[in-house]
């Protein structure tokens, strides 16, 4: 072995590294990491992504945030709340025509995963997680807007609270739809983007309908 | 690793699997199919081989301690590894069937649409053809008509609820989600059973992509006259907008037909079918009850049209002025 010695390098480099390789104690260290931590750490840190997300869906700039790490617990809260606000009258009332929780929850997953489908059947690079969450994020806008709609009819229903309600919703209807395509035409071929746009902007547009049209019995 | 996918690779040269799966195993970030699902089935295949590499061992130490226990442990330890080797064979066919049929890639090349195609095709369903001796091309599409579907279904819902339509044992959307669905995927299949039938060369997608384009029609005229509330105005749209569409379908139609008799059938049945879906369309979700009545009967109306609707009430009377609208204009 001495003659070895000699052949590898001079030996005022020195040579240095490990000769135990670690065979994939990576992985179940990081595990162990997240497995061991309390609770509250686990939710403080979802929430805090979560939040981000919020932010970045209020002010959309050109970030990868909310396709890189990708999570449905905001559309999900944003969806609950919005069918929650939505569901017309009182549970024994027999001229029920408001949207029932079931058909606003329908309606708002069913259409993501439609438009989802459509931007990949087009061509685009985005993956369908990635794209149901950026849909379902957008639907913040939306449910401010609700929430702005609910309390304006709580002071009053005439054509004055109509109108305000009807330039409430359209204007975060626009930005529902500009935010989303922010994040999603990004994705696809530029000479296709008309061909994203519109469905999103006629899910958006049934949603911000059921909300205009929305009377509390 | 590259090893799983060479070991993938290789498992589909033996099993015979169709190039969709081998698109899978790419590392292809352009989202083929579900890359989620991908990398399951992808993270599936390593563990099977896993598995199936760790099996072997166990199977021999087992073998060996089989037959330290007697035929009874041997037995026992081949049962279970015959067992496992049937679920595994059945897992990687399932995995197989769901990657073949749930990719949406048979779908892609029905997109493959530019925007300015769309709208080129969207402006000729208003134009019939004169040549109906040379078969005309129809492109077999399911963009435009999938769109101008969820548009319908989107006008109708602001139709009915500026009727205030009233919708018991059902919701609102869920009646015009199936309207609309229902008519574009039935009478195209009810249609093209009728090509069949009539030998007309018409293929299931074009089918479905012709009444889709036709549906512009009776987007434009629902649009205008659920917002302006004129009978006359209606009629014309009916006739004009609707029966352009309509002649433009069965033109194409009739050119792709031989026979007299087989053109007539086919032909016939599609104009009435869609020139009806219309009407129907628009007095059944619409507030026209009273207006009607109120042409009709002028200034005595009988009480009951005051009292707040109810939906086998509503029916009856839609169809009792259906049936009066349609004797006077005939």
């Amino acid at each position: 072995f001495a003659g070895l010695a000699d052949v590898s390098i001079s030996e005022d480099i020195p040579v240095e590294g490990e000769i135990t390789v670690p065979v994939g104690s990576h992985s179940p260290d990081e595990d162990f990491s997240t497995l061991d931590e309390p609770v509250r750490d686990t939710i403080m840190r979802d929430l805090k992504a979560v939040g981000k997300k919020f932010v970045h869906v209020m002010y959309p700039k050109k970030s990868s945030t909310l396709l890189r790490d990708w999570d449905l617990w905001g559309p999900l809260v944003l969806c609950v709340s919005l069918a929650l606000m939505l569901q017309g009258g009182s549970a024994d009332s027999k001229d029920d025509g408001g949207p029932q929780f079931a058909e606003v929850f329908v309606i708002i997953w069913f259409g993501a995963v439609v438009i989802t489908l459509n931007s990949k059947l087009l061509g685009g690079t985005i993956s369908f997680f990635q794209s149901l969450c950026v849909l379902g994020y957008c639907v913040l806008p939306l449910t401010v807007a609700m929430l702005v709609c609910r309390l304006v009819l709580l002071a009053g229903s005439g054509t004055v609270s109509f109108v305000i309600r009807l330039v409430v919703v359209l204007a975060m209807f626009a930005w529902s739809t500009l935010a989303s395509t922010a994040f999603l035409a990004d994705s696809q071929p530029p000479s296709r983007k008309a061909l994203v746009v519109y469905p999103i902007f006629l899910f958006y547009f049934v949603i911000s309908w059921m909300i205009l049209t929305f009377t509390p019995q | 690793g590259t090893a799983a996918d060479w070991g993938g690779f290789e498992d589909n040269m033996q099993g015979g699997g169709s190039a969709v799966i081998d698109m899978e195993n790419m590392d292809d970030t352009s989202g083929s199919s579900f890359e989620d699902m991908g990398e399951m089935h992808q993270r599936m295949k390593e563990e099977e081989e896993e598995e199936a590499e760790a099996e072997g061992e166990a199977g021999a130490a087992e073998e060996e301690d089989g037959e330290f226990l007697g035929m009874k442990g041997l037995r026992g330890q081949l049962g279970r590894q015959v067992a496992d080797q049937m679920w595994q064979v059945g897992k990687r066919q399932a995995s197989r069937a769901f990657s073949l049929y749930a990719n949406i890639d048979i779908l892609r090349p029905y997109f493959d649409v530019e925007p300015i195609q769309v709208r080129a095709r969207l402006l000729e369903s208003m134009i019939p053809v004169k040549m109906v001796n040379f078969p005309q091309k129809i492109a077999g599409e399911l963009y435009g008509p999938l769109m101008l579907v969820f548009t319908l279904v989107a006008i109708l819902l602001h139709g009915m609820k500026t009727s205030d339509t009233i919708i018991r044992e059902g919701t609102l959307m869920g009646t015009a989600i199936g309207t609309c669905f229902g008519y574009w995927l039935g009478v195209s299949s009810f249609i093209y059973f009728l090509a069949y039938l009539c030998n007309a060369q018409i293929t299931m997608v074009q089918m479905l992509s012709l009444l889709g384009y036709g549906l512009f029609g009776h987007c434009i005229t629902l649009f205008v006259t659920y917002n302006i509330h004129f009978h006359s105005l209606f009629y014309i749209f009916w006739l004009v907008v609707g029966g352009l569409s309509t002649l433009r379908m069965v033109a194409v139609l009739v050119s792709r037909t031989v026979g007299h008799t087989q053109r007539l059938i086919l032909c016939g049945t599609l104009a009435a079918l869609h020139m009806l879906f219309l009407l129907y369309l628009h007095f059944a979700y619409h507030k026209v009850v009273e207006g009607i009545l109120d042409t009709l009967e002028g200034p005595n109306m009988p009480p009951f049209q005051r009292v707040a609707r109810d939906i086998p009430v509503v029916s009856n009377v839609v169809l009792n002025t259906t049936a009066k609208a349609i004797a006077l204009t005939l």
